[in-house]
């Protein structure tokens, strides 16, 4: 399989594949690191020669500490949503071979082919009648709702892969389908439930276009709203507005470096959006 | 109207073009085993992790016409104001766009490029073809079915694109940059015509799920046969 002779062609084009990658990154970093006067005066992509951390101090301050948290929130009340939700679900699909369970195990398959943007008018006036305008909860449901679907293929996929003869061991065992539910499908269904987290926590921690739409104090800010405004109310501060950047990764970029085939799986299912 | 849809389809259309090659190639390449390729591979994922709103706000920020990298090189950038032309401001966009999602098509290229049969190889190499060769008649061919579902993947992305315009050029110059999406969005919240911003977001699916079935047809993708054959 293995190739004997170096391929000078592809080392240079991963190369220059590696410098379009790596270079805004690095000019990002720099630049949180240095103060607006010093980074006009060196440009973009010259070394910090007063290293500082005002920046991610200031923005902490003026918000940025409240916007984290309100996206821990979200992200926390999404992923719990779905992992109530969704595993009895693909449990209740893959067992049951009822016509109501077909469809809708359909109904969920549709949700794949329905972009965000395409409902969010309705979904407007939806969470408007609710009450829950410019509420954390108005962004909570329908970030787990449009997470579920490739949620629930992403489970059912899995959960079809368990012996049949598994089940009926245990069924002639006399155990009850919770039982079943809890002792056999959860501990087996292990790899497709850390994707579904995965998934739906990057849906939510990355979620942009509910936040947009239905919420509007800055005490209900989630981060990607904060840097948004941040750009249009302060968009000549980019080293504050970088570090912010920087700030709102951050969790995701530890993640990588400590879970990353789970982060991969998970990311791979962003596919269906 | 019109021509935020015909913004939509341009963009889109310029997307595939870019990142299929880009994402062909680099996923052909990191599905290699050797360990710098394990290790570079990760380093590019990186952009996809960010949030879209992450990566746009970057992108502007160091294409800043004051303070980014197209006032420190002039030569490359003419007055450095990428977002003052239409060419300038959708370029940007595809860019973007490419920068952030080429990995995801990567991975899907990396997975389908493992999964090619070694023993063609083998016999490719036993009649005498060199690594091009064996590129062009063995793993691109392999690589069909593959290539219809990343582009499908990138043309429902490509024409839903709402949150880079939005960020990156507010639709400008002017309405030079203004895709469907986002036209949706300022009839929706800008001039609350929600009845026109419905009909548009309707409108909107139904090209997307027509240009993919029309793909799907046009490739012959629903009666392909299977890359298996004669294995």
């Amino acid at each position: 399989m293995r190739k004997t002779r170096p391929n000078h062609l592809a080392g240079f084009g991963s190369s220059l594949w590696l410098l379009v990658v790596g270079l805004p990154l690095y000019a990002m970093l720099v630049a949180t690191f240095q103060s607006r006067a010093d980074y006009a005066a060196n440009g973009p992509l010259a070394l910090p020669r007063h290293f500082t951390l005002d920046n991610y101090v200031n923005d902490l301050d003026s918000g940025f500490a409240q916007y984290f948290l309100n996206t821990v929130i979200v992200t926390a009340a999404v992923v719990g949503l779905v992992l109530l939700l969704v595993p009895p679900l693909a449990y209740a699909i893959v067992r049951n071979d009822g016509k109501a369970t077909g469809r809708v195990f359909r109904l969920f398959l549709l949700g794949l082919a329905v972009p965000s943007q395409a409902v969010i008018v309705p979904m407007f006036y939806l969470i408007n009648e609710a009450g829950l305008y410019d509420n954390l909860l108005g962004v909570i449901l329908p970030t787990a709702a449009f997470a579920m679907p490739v949620c629930v293929l992403i489970l059912t996929g899995v959960m079809r892969d368990i012996t049949p003869e598994l089940y009926e061991a245990m069924t002639v065992d006399g155990a009850s389908p919770w039982t079943v539910f809890h002792r056999l499908v959860l501990p087996l269904s292990k790899s497709g439930l850390s994707t579904i987290v995965v998934f739906s926590s990057l849906q939510a921690w990355n979620g942009f276009l509910f936040p947009l739409v239905l919420t509007q104090s800055s005490e209900n800010k989630v981060i990607t709203m904060g840097l948004y405004d941040f750009q249009t109310e302060h968009g000549v501060d980019i080293p504050g507005l970088l570090a912010a950047v920087v700030l709102s990764m951050l969790p995701i970029l530890l993640v990588y470096l400590f879970a990353r085939r789970a982060l991969v799986q998970g990311l791979m299912g962003v596919g269906g959006k | 109207m019109v021509k935020s849809l015909w913004l939509s389809l341009l963009l889109t259309v310029l997307g595939v073009v870019v990142q299929t090659p880009i994402s062909v190639l680099l996923g052909v390449w990191a599905a290699g085993r050797q360990r710098n390729r394990a290790v570079l591979s990760a380093i590019y994922f990186v952009p996809l992790l960010l949030s879209i709103t992450a990566v746009s706000v970057l992108w502007r920020a160091v294409l800043d016409p004051n303070f980014g990298v197209p006032s420190q090189a002039k030569w490359l950038f003419g007055d450095g104001n990428l977002f003052g032309t239409q060419a300038g401001a959708l370029g940007v966009l595809v860019f973007v766009s490419t920068w952030q999602f080429t990995p995801l098509h990567t991975l899907i290229y990396q997975g389908a490029a493992r999964a090619v049969p070694g023993v063609l190889y083998e016999a490719a190499r036993i009649d005498g073809a060199g690594t091009v060769r064996q590129f062009f008649h063995i793993t691109l061919p392999q690589l069909r079915n593959t290539v219809v579902t990343s582009m499908i993947l990138m043309v429902v992305g490509g024409l839903t694109t709402f949150d880079t315009v939005l960020i990156l050029t507010q639709g400008g110059p002017g309405t030079d940059s203004t895709n469907t999406a986002y036209y949706m969005y300022q009839k929706a919240f800008k001039s609350f015509d929600f009845g026109s911003a419905s009909a548009i977001a309707l409108l909107l699916v139904l090209v997307a799920t027509l240009v993919s079935l029309v793909m799907v047809r046009l490739t012959g993708y629903d009666r392909m046969r299977s890359t298996m054959e004669g294995v």
